[in-house]
């Protein structure tokens, strides 16, 4: 039991969870952007979770540096600068366009446009229109037929 | 002893499979009947065997048998029986042999009520599905076998992570592969349909069942998954994209494109060959999913590496049955000639529309969760995919497959002209944008996102009741009533499916839009003011549960000096695994929920609590498991359980098209 005591207490210790109150700043304001930069940053320490949900000790250090520069007076990009000169760009949830992130934000719109065109010749190939029918052929009449009556 | 039984069976489960890959695909390639007919007893053996196999794991986690590896690893004797059980699936080897059991179980579900099915493309099927079996069994057995013994067995074991004991974990792993393995009977038939060389109206008829049951575990599984993200992970968020969230979502995204494009084939004889490719690329997803979650390569490129084996194997079975089948459609796909014509506005029109939506949403999803590994791989960056791209990338496509819904349910096959079909819904879109507007000039905020969601919310849901009052046709009210008592499940399925949609849509919007947030030090007694509420923290003391230790807060939460609520939010601590969790606290309502969290005691001797007001948070969940009922309905259709010959038998009463 004495053993489980200790095992707690440590665990207390160390267990920081997201976001507590000492941490936050007193001005409502500055706590809004912060929390809003809380969501743009990774926590390096953890599986895809940003500084704002992560319970790690380093996302605590990280939230803490946020609100020291928020209060300092730097603006949003100078924050995130900082960040990402330190940790790499991974830090940020969000990728930034630039280079060949390009891909990755135009890789939706250009597939939309080309599977856009592919259904829409589609759709004028099928236009009684446009297309002869293929009637079917006695063979395909009697197999069909066969199908349906199983 | 039981345990070694489970393991030769799941050995010989494992060559029957091998027996069912060659012997019926042999038999139908050379029409031998026998060797065709070989296909059945075997599915239903394998399945038996497999399944006794699965017990054995079961019986071994129930009983405790430490000495056993993976119950040692995944299992404490203090833990609750309903955690012993899921803890069964809740590792990496158990949640394998999960899979394959279900793999199996399609496969012999298929070989039972597959009697309408001509003899070669059934053995196929059934073939097909055996060798996505052997690929499974060989991996289990050689990279992550569930039946490895310890030399010395401990007095006890090291418990499931805290996070699975709960009830909506436990569930959502079966459900979810439920969904992920069904698909495997959408591929079986397209690969088989591809061999055979045809896809026609009754090969459609067959495929949709499977991928509508495979669509309704699905979203149940998903739908868990997001509604214990929500209570467990003490902030109330319902969805992350997160890669092992999207390897779920994408078969989801692709199966829900299948079910319509397979409609189009059973009707219509169109869009074929796109139907077959679907059918691959949605299994073909699920294996992905099973590879990002299995291999953990997208969470953590290290994590790939330290178990290298189980990730390359994942790898080339997708390699083979991916590849594979693509190969064979590249080959076969032309001879897989539509015959059904349609003029541009029409059904099939609006069909293709839902399939461009459905797919490309999938690729967006798809590339913004490999987009890490491909950067580090190829571009040696790193770089994070977050919630801002999927938000701002993915959300205009359900924005557009909404808006696009209710015209295109209502639009007649063949040819339709749009201000005929739009006639009983102008009604609905004036009432969705006054509602819009309503919300608009009520809100506070500036967030175009409510508007936008009560739009197509009622949109949505207004469009399918429309369209279900259509269906009854013309005359008095009373026959009108007992018409819509009448209809078709598939139609009641439809318009449920549908509302569902536009339920979560809404909800999700105003989630979003307007939850508020309040985190603060709160003394013992005082209480304080979040939106209109009064929260007070009344006591905090320490509670010991069967296997955890808890710091258990009792608030109160009153509206206009009334009591609403009295919640306990829970901070817990399972020694055992060494893992502390947050146990949120919430007042479920219709309209909102009241969601609180205790948080750690301050210097001053207060206690951090943070509340969330969310509101219509449960119209999310609510949408998922009308949509699930909606496939279920449909489902049970009884036209997909007689013979297909006997759809002309159908109700009449279905107004002219």
């Amino acid at each position: 039991m004495r053993v489980l005591v200790f095992l707690c207490a440590m665990l207390v210790a160390s267990a920081a969870w997201a976001l507590d109150p000492s941490e936050m700043l007193p001005d409502a304001a500055q706590e809004q952007r912060a929390r809003a930069l809380d969501h743009e940053l990774r926590c390096v320490q953890c599986q895809s979770e940003t500084i704002a949900s992560s319970n790690a000790d380093w996302a605590r250090d990280a939230r803490r540096a946020v609100r020291e520069q928020v209060a300092a007076g730097k603006t949003d990009p100078e924050i995130k600068a900082f960040f990402v000169a330190r940790y790499g760009e991974g830090v940020l949830m969000t990728p930034s366009t630039g280079g060949m992130n390009l891909i990755l934000w135009i890789a939706g719109p250009v597939m939309l446009l080309i599977a856009g065109v592919a259904g829409a010749s589609y759709i004028r190939r099928r236009d009684p229109a446009q297309a002869t029918e293929a009637p079917l052929s006695a063979g395909d009449e009697a197999r069909l037929r066969e199908i349906l009556d199983e | 002893m039981i345990i070694e039984l489970g393991h030769f069976a799941l050995i010989l489960a494992a060559v029957v499979a091998c027996v069912q890959t060659v012997v019926p695909l042999v038999g139908a390639h050379n029409r031998w009947t026998g060797w065709m007919a070989l296909a059945q007893p075997a599915a239903t053996a394998q399945f038996v065997l497999v399944a006794a196999s699965f017990f054995a794991l079961t019986y071994a986690f129930v009983t405790s048998d430490f000495s056993l590896r993976l119950v040692t690893l995944n299992s404490h004797t203090l833990k609750p029986m309903i955690y012993k059980v899921s803890g069964v699936w809740g590792n990496h080897e158990g949640s394998l042999l999960l899979w394959v059991m279900i793999l199996a179980g399609f496969g012999a579900s298929a070989a039972w009520f597959g009697q309408g099915l001509p003899a070669t493309l059934r053995a196929r099927v059934l073939a097909v599905q055996a060798s996505v079996s052997v690929a499974f069994y060989a991996f289990i057995l050689f990279t992550s076998n569930p039946f490895l013994r310890l030399e010395t067995p401990p007095m006890n074991g090291q418990d499931l992570n805290p996070l699975l004991q709960d009830p909506g974990l436990a569930f959502h792993p079966p459900f979810l592969y439920l969904g992920y393995v069904g698909l495997s009977m959408a591929f079986s038939f397209a690969v088989a349909a591809l061999i055979e060389g045809r896809v026609d109206a009754a090969w459609g008829r067959w495929v949709r069942p499977w991928t509508l049951a495979a669509w309704v575990f699905l979203t149940i599984g998903i739908a868990l998954g997001s509604w214990w993200a929500y209570y467990e992970l003490g902030w109330g968020g319902f969805w992350f994209w997160d890669p092992v969230e999207n390897a779920s979502f994408m078969p989801w995204l692709l199966a829900a494109a299948l079910l319509h494009s397979a409609i189009v084939v059973e009707k219509r004889e169109a869009l074929k060959s796109w139907t077959v490719l679907l059918a691959i690329l949605a299994f073909g997803f699920s294996l992905i999913g099973t590879f990002i979650v299995r291999s953990g390569v997208l969470t953590s490129v290290h994590a790939f590496a330290n178990d290298p084996d189980r990730g390359v194997l994942i790898l080339l079975i997708l390699a083979i049955f991916l590849g594979g089948a693509l190969t064979l459609y590249a080959f076969r796909a032309g001879s897989l000639e539509a015959r059904g014509v349609f003029s541009m506005v029409s059904r099939e029109s609006a069909l293709v529309v839902n399939n461009v939506l459905l797919a490309v949403s999938c690729f967006v999803v798809f590339i913004g969760t490999i987009w890490p590994l491909v950067a580090e791989m190829v571009f040696q960056r790193v770089v994070s995919v977050g919630p801002h791209f999927f938000d701002a990338i993915f959300t205009p496509f359900m924005v557009a497959l909404a808006a696009v819904l209710p015209l295109g349910a209502l639009l007649p096959w063949k040819r339709a002209k749009v201000d005929r079909a739009m006639q009983p819904l102008w009604g609905i879109l004036a009432l969705s944008i006054a509602g819009g507007a309503l919300v608009w000039s009520l809100q506070t905020g500036k967030s175009i996102l409510a508007p936008l969601g009560f739009i197509l919310g009622i949109w949505v849901v207004g469009g399918a009741l429309a369209e279900l009052v259509t269906r009854t046709g013309r005359g008095p009210l009373s026959s009108r009533l007992q018409r819509l008592t009448r209809l078709p499940g598939a139609d009641w399925g439809k318009a449920l499916a549908h509302s569902g949609l536009g339920v979560t849509t809404l909800g999700i919007a105003v989630l979003i839009a307007w939850k508020v947030e309040d985190i603060r030090v709160a003394q013992i007694g005082q209480g304080y003011d979040v939106s209109g509420y009064e929260i007070t923290l009344r006591d905090v003391s320490e509670v010991e549960g069967p296997n955890y230790l808890s710091t258990m807060a009792t608030i109160d939460i009153a509206r206009d000096d009334r009591l609403v609520a009295t919640l306990q939010p829970e901070k817990r601590i399972y020694p055992v695994a060494g893992m502390p969790t947050t146990e949120a606290a919430i007042d479920n309502g219709v309209f909102r929920d009241l969601y609180l969290v205790i948080g750690d005691q301050q210097a001053n001797g207060g206690w951090a609590v943070r509340t969330y007001i969310k509101p219509l948070a449960n119209w999310i969940w609510a949408g998922c498991m009308i949509m699930a009922l909606g496939g279920f309905l449909s489902l049970m259709d009884r036209r997909h359980r007689v013979a297909a010959g006997a759809r002309k038998a159908t109700p009449q009463g279905v107004p002219a098209e």
